[in-house]
């Protein structure tokens, strides 16, 4: 058994692309659902129509790199504009419901055969992201003891991470401001928002967007950090993930979806990469009439559902949260 | 100002006891309001009108229609047919949010705190027209702190008035029943209302800090706001309120002043009971048997065809 190959599969997947693909992705969610109470559900909904806006414009348009970004961004705010007219002003699990169902339409659409010449069918598209990495300065990978990166992770690393410190800075500013205390009202009761006049419908179609806007971010970086754009790549685990992330951090809290996916994604690779090298070899040390190591990437799934299930009961409000916040629900 | 609410309370002395009587200054004006749940008429009410700077009381059995009355002038819900103005101005199809802003701000029943926000947090959310509260300008707290200082200082004078100023920091959801429904006073006070409408202030509060609500609702009146309130504690109503209206089955069945309201048979019958002042160990019970057996009979007697 080698822990220099847990820590390196540990490590690399806490602070690599991957962890900050998700990161991105709940902190979009963290707007919506930790300081409005919007329960999205599709966020994948959202990183999709900004990957495929930037995908399609560079690939199957032949448009500038520039401008696929603005119209994967356009896309998302688009995609939160027409989700909340219908159903921001029903009650909150409409909302889930619709986002959910959207998400999944979105993504069987740029799979179908039918568009297969605009969205590249199942395959999805390739050949969008020299522009992003001949920005690359970096000539070589790093190495910090056993954790390496590779050359154009590093790139990744250096870009994903400084869009994560961006959009906590934004968050951070907007929900110490009366904006965010609206907000934050709002998720606690918006009748009584209303009754002060407070044009509650507004406030929510802002913060849908603003999330969704985070989103888009999430699955621009996602497709550019993976060099292809795939619909099967959206798909509902893709929110669930980033709302568990989400949830590990603490909700409403503006570093909480950002050390929330970090946990998920050691988590995630550490256990994997345990059981794999635990059971690897002539002579495993967890034999194989117990398990074999091709169940290893079940496993961590297995104990990480276990993990949520036992944070729930202990520590309800997350890594961050706030214990007397989560005490006052039960009066 | 003692002069002002003396004279508003004069005015209505020569304001007939029939029901939907015009008023000498109203503040809301209504007419043809109606509102059926399925098969059930909630509110039916043919003219409404509030008089301008005394404390009006809307009282009536559960069920009478007197929260969706509320509802539906705030705004919070729709009537089947209607019109009804604030100030002149007709509020038919006006959100709510705008008719808060309008000045006509409400209470809940059931108290409406944001558990999650401290109590200085809810206070501040009161205040209306905040420029942090603008999406482009929210980022910037140079833009908005001189603002948020001025609301704080305010909301601050108010937690003092309402004797909340030791709970500022604490969350509104740990507050008790009877502090909560202060601090919603108060919080739609930072909204600086013309007309306050309370559902029900005295609900679930302990006899000690009612007097003390009764107070703050008369010192509402006296700072020179227009207060429209339901309830079913009639001490409260004969104690603080000028003029009373009566609903029974979505309709308003009478109004007066409270001393004639509660004089008035026709909300005895309808409110009270017929034995409402009676003590109940001194009620004959042969006599009360025969009655409902008099009763009874009638009814058969109807039913069966002759």
């Amino acid at each position: 058994m080698d822990f220099g190959t847990i820590i390196d599969a540990a490590f690399s997947a806490a602070f690599g692309p991957q962890a900050i693909v998700f990161a991105l992705a709940a902190i979009g969610l963290n707007v919506h659902f930790g300081y409005t109470g919007l329960l999205n559900f599709g966020q994948a909904g959202f990183m999709s129509v900004a990957a495929f806006g930037l995908a399609v414009t560079v690939v199957t348009w032949d448009l500038p790199f520039w401008l696929g970004l603005i119209v994967g961004m356009f896309a998302a705010i688009v995609l939160a504009l027409v989700l909340g007219v219908p159903t921001l002003r029903l009650r909150a699990d409409y909302l889930a419901i619709v986002t959910i169902a959207s998400a999944e339409i979105l993504r069987l659409c740029f799979g179908a055969v039918e568009f297969k010449d605009t969205f590249g069918g199942s395959n999805g598209l390739t050949g969008f992201v020299r522009p992003y990495q001949k920005l690359n300065p970096y000539n070589d990978g790093l190495t910090l003891g056993v954790v390496s990166f590779s050359r154009s992770d590093l790139w990744s690393i250096t870009v994903g991470w400084t869009l994560v410190a961006i959009c906590c800075l934004i968050v951070w500013a907007l929900m110490r401001s009366p904006w965010g205390r609206v907000l934050k009202s709002i998720r606690e009761d918006e009748d009584a928002v209303r009754s002060l006049g407070k044009n509650v419908f507004a406030y929510k179609m802002q913060a849908l967007v603003l999330g969704g806007v985070f989103g888009g971010i999430a699955g621009i970086f996602h497709i550019l950090k993976q060099g292809s754009s795939v619909p099967t790549d959206f798909n509902t685990t893709f929110t669930f993930y980033a709302y568990a992330a989400l949830l590990i951090g603490g909700a409403a809290r503006v570093l909480g979806p950002v050390v929330g996916s970090m946990i998920f994604w050691f988590l995630i690779a550490g256990i994997g990469s345990f059981f794999s090298e635990a059971t690897k070899g002539a002579d495993p040390v967890i034999p194989n009439w117990i398990m074999q190591p091709d169940q290893a990437s079940l496993i961590r799934l297995i104990l990480l559902g276990l993990g949520l299930m036992l944070l729930m009961i202990f520590r309800p409000q997350g890594i961050f949260g706030d214990r007397r916040e989560i005490a006052i629900d039960g009066r | 100002m003692a002069a002002e609410i003396s004279e508003a309370r004069a005015a209505l002395a020569g304001v007939s006891s029939e029901p939907g009587a015009s008023k000498p200054d109203p503040i809301v004006t209504g007419s043809n309001i109606t509102r059926t749940f399925g098969g059930l008429k909630a509110v039916d009410v043919d003219k409404i009108e509030i008089q301008r700077g005394v404390i009006t009381a809307l009282i009536g059995p559960n069920g009478a229609g007197k929260t969706t009355l509320f509802n539906l002038l705030t705004g919070f819900d729709e009537p089947d047919a209607g019109d009804w103005s604030f100030n002149g101005k007709a509020l038919a199809k006006v959100p709510a949010y705008k008719v808060a802003r309008l000045g006509m701000v409400r209470t809940f029943q059931l108290t409406k705190v944001l558990s999650k926000l401290t109590v200085i947090e809810n206070m501040r959310l009161g205040a209306t027209g905040q420029r942090g509260e603008k999406f482009f300008s929210a980022a910037f707290k140079s833009l908005w702190r001189s603002q948020e200082d001025a609301n704080t200082a305010r909301a601050d004078d108010l937690l003092q008035r309402f004797k909340l100023d030791e709970k500022r920091e604490d969350f509104a959801g740990s507050l008790s029943g009877g502090q909560r429904k202060l601090l919603e006073m108060a919080r739609a006070l930072m909204v600086d209302p013309e007309l306050i409408m309370l559902d029900e202030p005295m609900a679930g509060v302990n006899p000690a800090l009612k007097q003390s609500l009764l107070g703050h609702v008369k010192s509402l009146r006296d700072e020179g706001r227009t207060v429209l309130f339901v309830e079913h504690d009639m001490d409260m109503v004969r104690d603080i309120s000028d003029w009373v209206i009566v609903m029974a089955q979505g309709q308003i069945v009478a109004e007066g002043t409270p001393q004639s309201v509660m004089a008035d048979q026709r909300v005895i019958d309808a409110y009270l009971g017929a034995h409402h002042d009676t003590d109940i160990t001194n009620i004959d019970l042969a006599e009360l048997e025969q009655e409902a057996e008099a009763e009874l009979a009638a009814e058969s007697n109807e039913e069966t065809p002759s």
